[in-house]
């Protein structure tokens, strides 16, 4: 089974997220980076069904140089391969992001045969579009169900759970088919030893891909209005237990 | 003349409340651009939503009909979609915050090579129907917001969840059937069956939630939450470093890629209030927070705290309400 999981590096914010003067971006200064969360779902998805059932598991990010990182980080927990499509600095639309990928994926299948499975996140951590591996699934004329809390293979489908207000549902996708995992699908493992050191040796392939623009244009980043709150100390310790009873009492959750 | 046109998010015929709040959004931008406000309901299960489209503004309902719509299933949505809106060439087509509203507009856009903008809680209120909308949409799944331009002669977006209450204004309307034809391809993407949720208090329901993070320790440690939600009549949830560490389910998590909770109080202990789990939280409407850092941002945006560790905190708050209660 050959399985491309298609990952994005995120910056990991703490307490609040900060923007750069300009309004064009997150500033990073000081923030560490990821694989965006539905993402990582995805790639320990791909490796558990490769170990099930043979086969290799690929990773690919269009992102910046160090964007790498991120894609050792997916070898060291157990994918075979890495591409990396290089842009500058700024992110790129979804449309033009979704060109960029279908158009690398369709180069790599030519070469090397088709993938089983394309896997995505639901949706990207920083952007939130919601359509990337919808659009890129379209073009290479792939089933796709977003929103995947579980998938399994069962004679030559991948079959798909998602939660639903009414239940859980389940599609069969005659495969090759794509998939938008969710966060909760599964706990991704930590690297081992052995994975660690093989991410440094792995070669990143880079393959550069021509994308006209799409129609969203980011035109500046501004934050939420924060809830201002003058917080009460209601006490220290286990003797604020009497204090904090009062409180239910008064907001209506206790009689 | 051109169009706003709504997409219904409906479960074999049952509307999901969010898209009645996506057609009083849409009433606005029709109104706003001069144009009528129209609605689509996919598959003949859900004809009978037109009275309650008009009922909130939609003059016209389209209804697409093929005998595999029957279900849901994201390609046959977006490809019935993409097929009214190749007819009608609306200015803007508004779906719903959901998930099967994001999927269907993405999945429709596609196959258009269109433009769209999801969860967005603005739209421009001078935009007249003729070149690019703006809008502002949430990001970082509401931690960021974007002021942004969808730029194409149909302009595809989703309204965030709960930024428009749903109201009436009704209105006369007539009623058009679409008979689609459905490529084979797009087929295979049906839900093909379901196990249906038993009832009983969720996350996402619950009037108390009482939420531990990395500062409570261990899977075990969480049995005094435990206890405390249930003396409260609510669950327990719990922070991404949690669900990480492998100490409880990712259906506790609160938070950006966890759930969204809205209860009367909401008990967060030690949590640090990242904001990716603020944003999941916020909605409640009121917040205690037990940390041993005054400092910590959680405690810093509650509305109330308590200064200490949870491991006293908690039991002595269980025994307080068990000493009141008499038991
Ligand atoms: C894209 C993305 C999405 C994310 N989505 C989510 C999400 O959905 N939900 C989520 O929760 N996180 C999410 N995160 C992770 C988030 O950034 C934080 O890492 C996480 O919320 C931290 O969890 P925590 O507060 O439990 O741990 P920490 O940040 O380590 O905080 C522990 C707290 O416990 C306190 N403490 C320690 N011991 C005690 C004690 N004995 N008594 C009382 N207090 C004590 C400490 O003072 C501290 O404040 C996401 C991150 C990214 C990058
Ligand atoms: N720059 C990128 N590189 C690789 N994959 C991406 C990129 N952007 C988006 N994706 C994939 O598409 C999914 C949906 O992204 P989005 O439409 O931005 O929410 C993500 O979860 C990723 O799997």
């Amino acid at each position: 089974m050959r399985i491309l999981v298609c990952v994005k590096r995120v910056p990991a914010p703490g307490a609040r997220i900060n923007i750069t003067a300009d309004g064009q971006a997150v500033d990073t200064a000081f923030l560490g980076f990821t694989v965006s969360p539905h993402e990582e779902c995805a790639v320990e998805a791909a490796v558990q069904l490769v170990e099930q059932h043979g086969g290799e598991v690929t990773v690919l990010t269009l992102g910046p140089a160090e964007a790498e990182e991120q894609l050792r980080t997916a070898v060291s927990v157990g994918a075979a391969k890495a591409v990396l499509v290089p842009i500058d600095a700024s992110d790129w639309d979804p449309q033009r992001t979704a060109r960029a990928i279908a158009t690398v994926v369709g180069a790599i299948e030519a070469q090397d045969g088709a993938f089983d499975l394309v896997l995505f996140g639901n949706e990207s951590a920083d952007s939130c579009g919601y359509q990337v591996g919808i659009r890129a699934a379209l073009s290479l004329g792939r089933p796709m169900v977003n929103g995947a809390k579980g998938l399994e293979i069962e004679d030559g489908h991948a079959v798909v759970k998602r939660e639903a207000d009414a239940g859980i549902e389940r599609y069969r996708l005659p495969m090759p088919a794509a998939v938008g995992v969710k966060e909760g699908i599964n706990l991704p493992r930590y690297p081992t030893m052995k994975g660690r050191l093989a991410s440094k040796k792995a070669e990143v392939v880079r393959t550069e891909a021509q994308a006209g623009e799409g129609g969203l244009r980011m035109v500046q980043l501004q934050r939420p209005p924060e809830r201002v709150s003058n917080v009460q100390i209601i006490g220290t310790g286990p003797e604020a237990a009497p204090a904090v009873v009062d409180l239910l009492v008064e907001l209506g959750v206790m009689s | 003349m051109s169009a706003v046109l709504v997409v219904v998010d409906h479960d074999r015929g049952t509307i999901a409340p969010a898209s009645l709040g996506a057609v009083t959004a849409g009433r606005a931008l029709a109104r706003q651009i001069g144009g009528e406000l129209h609605a689509v309901t996919i598959g003949a299960g859900a004809d009978a939503l037109a009275g309650v489209l008009a009922a909130h503004g939609a003059s016209t309902v389209h209804q697409v009909h093929h005998a595999a719509l029957v279900d849901y299933g994201p390609e046959a949505w977006g490809e019935a979609l993409a097929a009214v809106v190749r007819a009608l060439s609306p200015a803007v087509v508004l779906g719903c915050g959901t998930e099967r509203g994001h999927e269907v507009v993405a999945q429709a856009a596609a196959r258009l090579d269109a433009p769209a903008a999801m969860n967005c809680t603005e739209f421009d209120e001078s935009f007249d129907g003729s070149g690019p909308l703006k809008v502002v949409r949430a990001r970082w799944g509401g931690s960021l917001m974007e002021q942004a331009e969808v730029d194409a002669a149909v302009r595809f977006v989703t309204l965030a969840n709960h930024v428009v209450e749903p109201s009436e204004a009704p209105v006369a309307h007539a009623t058009t059937v679409h008979d689609v034809a459905l490529p084979d391809s797009v087929l295979h993407s049906f839900v093909r069956d379901r196990v249906e949720r038993t009832a009983g208090v969720t996350l996402a329901t619950a009037p108390v939630v009482v939420s531990g993070g990395r500062g409570v320790g261990s899977a075990e440690a969480f049995a005094p939450l435990e206890e405390l939600a249930s003396l409260l009549g609510g669950v327990v949830g719990c922070s991404r470093a949690v669900t990480n560490n492998g100490w409880r389910n990712h259906a506790d998590q609160v938070g950006q890629t966890g759930t969204r909770i809205a209860p009367d109080v909401y008990i967060a202990c030690g949590i640090s209030g990242a904001i990716q789990h603020w944003v999941g939280a916020m909605a409640s409407k009121n917040i205690i927070a037990i940390n041993t850092d005054k400092d910590a941002n959680i405690v810093t945006k509650a509305g109330y705290a308590v200064i200490g560790d949870l491991h006293k905190v908690v039991p002595a708050i269980s025994a307080e309400i068990r000493r009141r209660r008499g038991a």
